[in-house]
């Protein structure tokens, strides 16, 4: 499986996180996940801080500013449904209040209660999300904030339903509809 | 034959006093008082306004000895680079003391302006009881205090004009403190709450802006939504400076036109900031004032990208002052230059602290505006590269910097072209910039680019330096050269013992020099404080390591050493060790 890290790693083929998983990584159960499912290793986004900025007090920032600053995107809320396949009703999530996909898959775990949907392919269920073409898309193929300006709505689908579609992240071609 | 002297005994004491009631700036009358001792009495009586750099320099019994009669006190407490996390939060800085000491002085303190310091509620409550003159507070990068504090200034100092606050840490205690303004409060000329981050009452405020008659500057917080904002300024159409909450409304309805309507008839506006929260497609009801400004802060508004922030800002001929984020690109700095011709100052923040994103500006930018604005005298820069090249050329074409702060996002990246140290660049800089006060610089630097401030920079004040330099040559070629220096902070440079023990007088005439992970040893900073006891050498250490175990080779992680008249302080917290 190819590492498409941004972080010029070496080219062996782990399945560990891109930066070792230490600096900034916010949930602090990322160790456990180093074995599981790989989804998480492609956006390097995801990690906050990259190696050569953790200087402290660079850049000469105040931190009254550093609250106010923000990782690129706009700072308005953005929430959007999410929907979980046996569950009576919907939930809302706000995807602007996580740094990455860790964060979310988290929040998820815990809205639901269905914990295990990030990793490997032994889960009964797996996160998909629809995007501005209106297309259904397995979440963690992209970095993650392309992910977040584009996600209207999120699906936690019954992998049964999705027999037959292989679900590796960089199989999955997108515009594959699968029925919700 | 009459002596000089005797002509001076002469002049009556109250000619002298009207005299300098000329002088308002404190170094002037600070070199009045030099002249001769009936010319200090004389200047130490008619003092109103007191500025004290560094609270830990003087005492406040000393202070009021000398100027029994001031009025107006400005104190800046914690270095600069706390800004940066340098610092530990309580190394101290505590303004509580200094009230206290006023207090009991019997001074009739109307003006208190604060930097850096730490002000608590009980300070602040101090303040509101004891002096019933009070008229002006400006809290800057301060913390410690809550609304609980706002809401005695408030309730008590009936003739307040100014309550100024920018950038401060201040805890809210949802006590609906702006509703404390009793209703003959009608003083105020200047407001500004935009650092807070509770809720104010809506209404409270709109009955407060329009009996204050007087009001010039008011700048609200986020939590003040458009419509509120629309009903203010239908109420002062005379403001000069507007600060605006939150900027987001649907253009589509009533309000957001009642907001244009408004807006154009508020003819004195030269100064807009706010912006912390808004969408883009509300910037348009600013349009009709764009004209008629002078200085605009944009740079807590990362959601307005380039297209947009130029749209606003092409209109904007008169500006002079500009605050913007690097989202503005080089091609939107290059519509600033062709439309800003008056401009004369420019700060250009990051907007992704983080590095993550790849807005940034580069030194086309730099170039642009430096072609553009021949006005040009102050710029602060983040930038993702910068070439000697520019630097050349931008000091060609603005000879009148006053400050010039660059920094790259990577503190040692070279020449982007060249991939040389951009050593020749800033020199150009300080060689064209005659009257430069204030410099920062930052990439690839040697030992060279110090040659050329210590040999150029005659009036420089103030110097910035991280990760630069090659050896002690490089600090000592600052120290010969710059005779002005007040201000020296230096940050993991290769600097040590050699430089720092060279010219151990030089401190006297300085306010203060940082170092911190650079090459000086603990016991080079004991020989220091044992040859100038009238320097306070603090150490820095926050690993709580027991004085007894430091080594005299061992390299001091942070040192802070300032001038001073009153010995080391008694408020050093245990993990700063005045030596």
């Amino acid at each position: 499986m190819a590492k498409y890290s941004s972080l010029g790693l070496e080219t062996e083929l782990t399945l560990a996180l891109p930066g070792g998983g230490g600096g900034g990584d916010p949930s602090g159960s990322m160790e456990t996940k180093q074995k599981k499912r790989v989804f998480f290793e492609f956006s390097g986004e995801e990690s906050k801080v990259v190696s050569k900025n953790q200087v402290v007090g660079w850049p000469p920032v105040c931190s009254y500013r550093r609250k106010n600053s923000f990782s690129g995107e706009e700072r308005t809320k953005m929430y959007v449904k999410v929907s979980m396949d046996g569950a009576p009703f919907l939930r809302k999530i706000d995807l602007s209040a996580h740094e990455g996909y860790s964060g979310l898959i988290m929040a998820l775990e815990k809205l639901f209660g269905c914990y295990g949907i990030g990793e490997g392919d032994n889960n009964e269920y797996v996160p998909i999300y629809e995007d501005k073409d209106g297309d259904w898309m397995l979440v963690g193929d992209v970095p993650w904030q392309m992910f977040s300006g584009s996600c209207k709505r999120l699906r936690i689908m019954k992998r049964l339903d999705a027999k037959g579609i292989k679900l590796h992240a960089k199989d999955l071609l997108k515009g594959i509809s699968i029925e919700a | 034959m009459h002596s000089f002297q005797s002509m001076l005994n002469y002049f009556p004491e109250e000619v002298l006093e009207h005299v300098f009631d000329f002088l308002t700036s404190h170094r002037d009358r600070n070199a009045v008082s030099l002249v001769c001792k009936s010319w200090y009495a004389v200047e130490r009586f008619s003092r109103e306004k007191v500025f004290v750099g560094n609270c830990y320099a003087i005492s406040p019994e000393r202070l009021i000895a000398r100027f029994p009669r001031f009025r107006s006190l400005t104190l800046k407490g914690k270095p600069h680079f706390a800004d940066f996390n340098l610092v530990p939060n309580d190394w101290g800085g505590y303004v509580q003391p200094w009230i206290e000491s006023i207090v009991r002085g019997g001074v009739n303190l109307e003006e208190l302006r604060l930097k850096r310091m730490l002000v608590s509620d009980e300070s602040l409550e101090l303040l509101a009881t004891f002096f019933p003159n009070f008229k002006s507070l400006v809290l800057v990068s301060c913390e410690g205090f809550t609304t609980d504090g706002l809401a005695a200034i408030a309730s008590n100092c009936r003739f307040l004009r100014e309550l100024d606050l920018q950038e401060n840490e201040v805890e809210d205690r949802r006590g609906q403190w702006l509703s404390c303004f009793p209703d003959s409060c009608t003083s105020l000329v200047s407001l500004n709450f935009t650092c807070l981050k509770g809720e104010v009452n809506l209404a409270s405020l709109e009955r407060l802006v329009a009996r204050c008659r007087n009001l010039r500057s008011l700048r609200v917080n986020n939590a003040v939504p458009l419509d509120a904002l629309q009903r203010i300024l239908a109420q002062a159409p005379q403001l000069v400076d507007l600060g605006t909450g939150s900027f987001v409304h649907d253009p589509d309805t009533e309000s957001y036109n009642k907001l244009e309507t408004s807006m154009q008839k508020c003819t004195s506006i030269t100064s807009l900031s706010g912006f912390l929260d808004v969408s883009a497609r509300c910037l348009p009801a600013v349009y009709p004032i764009c004209g008629q400004l002078t200085s605009l802060n944009l740079s807590y508004a990362p959601g307005i990208y380039s297209d947009e922030l130029v749209k606003l800002i092409c209109y904007c001929n008169r500006l002079e002052r500009l605050l913007v984020l690097d989202t503005i690109g080089d091609k939107g700095l290059g519509v600033v230059a062709s439309s800003c011709k008056e401009l004369q100052e420019l700060r250009v923040f990051l907007s992704d602290v983080y590095g993550i994103g790849n807005t940034a500006v580069t030194e086309e930018g730099l170039v642009a505006i430096s072609a553009g604005c021949p006005k040009l005298n102050s710029i602060l820069y983040f930038c993702q590269q910068m070439t000697n090249e520019a630097l050349i050329m931008v000091a060609k074409n603005c000879p009148n910097f006053i400050r010039f702060r660059l920094c790259t996002l990577n503190p040692t990246v070279p020449d982007a072209i060249t991939m040389q140290p951009l050593d020749e660049g800033f020199g150009a800089i300080v060689k064209s910039c005659k009257d430069l006060k204030r410099l920062s610089i930052s990439g690839l630097l040697t030992d060279q680019v110090f040659l050329y401030i210590g040999r150029y920079a005659k009036q420089l004040e103030m110097l910035s330096i991280a990760f630069a330099g090659d050896s002690d040559k490089g600090m000592l070629c600052v120290l010969n050269g710059c005779k002005k220096l007040k201000k020296l902070e230096i940050r993991d440079c290769p600097f040590g013992n050699v430089a720092l023990l060279a010219d151990m007088g030089k401190y006297e005439t300085m306010r203060s020099l940082w170092m911190s992970s650079c090459e000086v040893t603990f016991g080079a900073c004991k020989t220091l404080a044992r040859k100038m006891p009238r320097l306070n050498v603090e150490i820095i250490n926050e690993n709580d390591q027991i004085e007894a175990s430091f080594d005299d080779k061992q390299k001091v992680e942070k040192m802070y050493l300032y001038r001073t008249l009153v010995g080391p302080r008694k408020d050093a917290p245990g993990f700063v060790w005045t030596l």
